[in-house]
């Protein structure tokens, strides 16, 4: 079988995949969130956290508890890192430096899992499990929990009530990310994943050198590394690691449930505002832009563009051979596509328009699909936005699913899709100005530039990826990147649950003939078109400097 | 004190509380639980898939390893490996994260062609791409057919034996891709050396 072949099946399969658990998980997230029982063990749970289930919580105490939530994991995750030599199962690593130790709280909490640091050489097994692995669990269902709450408010009429940000909480980790993660947990174990307690093992080689071999709980963590599309890799090679992406099943494996919840939550939109097509009419948008990405990316990488792959004969460089070009592909594209981050190849090394469209994936805002939650809301924001571009075409009142989009609405759903380009674009500005900024690129040109770039575009949308050559675990970048991270995920939640208030106090608007309905393919066109040109165009200058420069070079 | 002041404090409580709770379940019991199902379902592979020789650890059938001296030159008895940023080093896993437009990779690649096809007495242009590159992980255990098909001879004549007998070793341990269509065929470099040793030492 030639590797083209193998590619579109790979992608086949994919797809079929997704398309057959969408629905049914879709559909059990919407139970989940609207059912009004609780699980015994739930009880427990806010017992011990002293909250009343049974009470909802209007737009600002949901984000007080939102805030005050991440707010403590930054906290908890920093200490754990300063203090993790004089812990236990800490494997003789020393305390983690300050400025690195903030990046990494911050980028575990907001869910981008950027790492400035090497995992096999900074975290002891005890950080690992204790505090990363955690806030890869909650910061997922925060994600998640914002959404919902989005969703709500377009679902409810004349309520000031969103709903309880500990009750979507717990269930969300009790019932939709622990028990796929105990089964895919083991899934991994089983093709090859390592999962033990031990410090690492040294082997001596046929050629008579030592080796260290690491150990740890990898698969506890992998799975949710992926399904909570955080990315933040046990090992610094992240699923390129032999021990993290053992064989290319696992690795296929790891796109599918990094891909899973995304791709389920429009159906549970649909379900939730009692109209299935509207959620059809989303995931339609976020399928369609996801397959040009892949296609793009892919095609770029198998014509390996650049002067050095052209040399060596393929885009091999950073890449595994049990992968193959193909998987490399799809894996980065996912993975950008939503807010992963996890990397089976190195982008760095990647062909310049290839490189190119991993960083569009993610200027896009991060929404076909996006991460869990962030995807979605992302998303709904944006439709909201298409919603009025279409109104103002025809000159009527913008409605959506009902709702009234007035200035005060506008004015959050604008703020909204701002927030990450300025962070990203002025972020990536001071680090050229600055010879801090400058001097931790690896390459030259414009592919130094496009080191920098990435770097920013991926805090501020939390994605975690990273064009590695850059050195990014400096006190500048570490500070920098932090603050980016932090903004960018919680300006725009600030706006979103607004909205959420806003739309959610409002009556139901009945659809009118001159209504624009929001289920049909004129809409999902539409809203496609906003998203390239709204938010795309913003990067163009950018994009032109770095990847276009590289790429159109002759 | 203020409402929202005192709003938030009580949040701050719910958000310590909920994030110990969050501690202990996700971040102990959880990873012990999969740690003690994984020990009894496959305890070979949640340790590493180790291989031994004569009751010694040699290495991890999924890890690469290197296959030189001291000096950093290759043996000739054995299969070779790919380029490795990390020199194989299971501490320090990564690429060279050097751009597909890099002076110092195009130099790179152009010097290892070189090397490789002098090594093993091929013309540069049989040197298969993966073999002039480094890996993402610099622990890549495999190398693609092709690179393993130009090291056939060179190793058959360190050994003394003739090509066929090493073409047998090599094809058993060469994985095709999973389930016929995902990922690339490979071969897995530590296990065919293995078997090189024991079969013709």
């Amino acid at each position: 079988m030639s590797a083209t072949a193998a590619g579109w099946l790979q992608f086949g399969v994919l797809v079929l995949a997704l398309a057959a658990v969408h629905k049914p998980l879709g559909d059990y997230l919407a139970r989940v969130f609207t059912t009004p029982k609780h699980w015994r063990v739930e009880k427990l749970v806010y017992r011990a956290v002293g909250v009343d289930a049974d009470s909802e919580q209007r737009w600002p105490t949901y984000l007080r508890s939102v805030l005050a939530f991440s707010a403590v994991g930054v906290l908890l995750l920093y200490l754990l890192q300063r203090v993790q030599s004089l812990l236990p199962l800490s494997d003789g690593m020393p305390a983690v430096e300050p400025t690195s130790a903030w990046n990494t709280a911050v980028s575990f909490v907001t869910n981008t899992n950027w790492q400035g640091y090497s995992g096999e050489s900074t975290m002891g097994n005890l950080v690992q499990m204790a505090g990363l692995a955690v806030q890869n669990f909650v910061s997922a269902a925060v994600g998640i929990a914002v959404a919902i709450a989005l969703v709500r408010g377009f679902a409810r009429t004349a309520t000031d009530r969103l709903g309880n940000f500990w009750v979507d909480l717990t269930r969300t980790v009790a019932r939709v990310l622990l028990p796929i993660s105990v089964v895919g947990a083991l899934i991994l174990v089983l093709g090859g994943v390592v999962q033990n307690l031990s410090a690492g093992t040294d082997a001596h080689t046929l050629a008579g050198v030592t080796q260290f071999l690491p150990g740890g709980p990898v698969a506890s963590q992998e799975v949710i590394k992926e399904l909570g599309t955080n990315g933040g890799g046990f090992f610094n090679a992240n699923s390129a690691h032999p021990f993290e992406g053992p064989t290319a099943w696992v690795s296929l494996f790891q796109i599918f449930l990094l891909l899973l919840i995304p791709f389920a939550l429009p159906r549970t939109f649909g379900r939730m505002v009692g109209d299935k097509r509207q959620g059809f009419a989303i995931l339609g948008v976020m399928a369609a832009l996801a397959t040009v990405s892949a296609g793009l990316l892919s095609w770029f990488q198998a014509r390996s563009g650049g002067t050095a792959l052209q040399l060596a004969g393929a885009a091999a460089e950073g890449q595994e051979v049990r992968f193959g070009g193909p998987l490399s592909a799809l894996f980065a594209d996912a993975t950008t596509l939503t807010s992963t981050g996890a990397v089976n190849a190195m982008h760095d090394s990647f062909t310049p328009l290839g490189g190119g469209v991993a960083m569009v994936n993610m200027m896009l805002g991060e929404v076909a699909p996006g991460g869990v939650g962030s995807g979605l809301y992302g998303m709904l924001v944006l439709a909201v936005i298409t919603v009025f571009v279409a109104g103002l075409m025809v000159g009527r009142t913008p409605e959506y699913l009902g709702k009234r989009l007035g200035r005060r609405e506008m004015t959050l759903s604008s703020l909204y899709i701002l927030t990450t380009p300025a962070l990203v674009l002025i972020g990536t500005g001071i680090a050229m100005a600055l010879p801090e900024g400058r001097g931790s690129m690896l390459n030259t040109g414009p592919h130094g530039l496009s080191e920098v770039l990435y770097a920013f575009t991926s805090a501020a949308n939390n994605n975690g990826s990273a064009f590695a050559g850059l050195s990014a675990n400096t006190p500048f970048y570490n500070v920098a990147l932090g603050l980016a991270m932090a903004f960018g995920r919680f300006l725009p939640i600030v706006f979103v649950l607004a909205l959420a208030g806003r739309l959610g106090a409002q009556g139901r608007r009945p659809a009118t003939a001159g209504t624009f309905p929001t289920h049909r393919p004129l809409f999902v066109g539409l809203l496609s078109a906003v998203v390239l040109v709204v938010v795309g165009l913003t990067y163009f200058p950018a994009l032109s400097l770095g990847p276009l420069a590289e790429g159109l070079h002759p | 004190m203020s409402a929202p002041v005192y709003l938030t404090g009580r949040q701050l409580v719910a958000g310590v509380r909920a994030m110990l709770v969050a501690t202990l379940v996700l971040g102990l019991l959880y990873p012990l639980l999969i740690i003690g199902v994984a020990q009894v379902i496959a305890p070979g592979r949640a340790d590493g898939s180790l291989v031994h020789t004569g009751g010694q650890v040699v290495g991890s059938s999924l890890i690469g390893q290197g296959f030189v001296d001291s000096a950093g030159t290759p043996l000739s008895q054995y299969f070779q490996s790919r380029p490795s940023a990390a020199n194989y080093d299971g501490k320090a896993s990564g690429g060279s994260n050097l751009g597909p437009n890099s002076p110092d990779l195009a130099q790179q690649i152009e010097q290892r062609r070189a090397a490789i096809a002098a090594f093993n007495g091929v013309p540069p242009a049989d040197v298969p791409a993966d073999a002039v590159t480094a890996s993402a992980s610099g622990l890549d255990p495999g190398i693609s057919p092709a690179y393993a098909a130009i090291q056939v001879g060179r190793v058959a004549a360190e050994r003394g034996v003739p090509a066929a007998t090493v073409t047998a070793l090599l094809q058993q341990a060469t994985v095709g891709r999973d389930l016929g269509f995902i990922g690339a065929p490979y071969v897995n470099v530590l296990q065919l050396n293995q078997s090189l040793d024991q079969h013709l030492p």
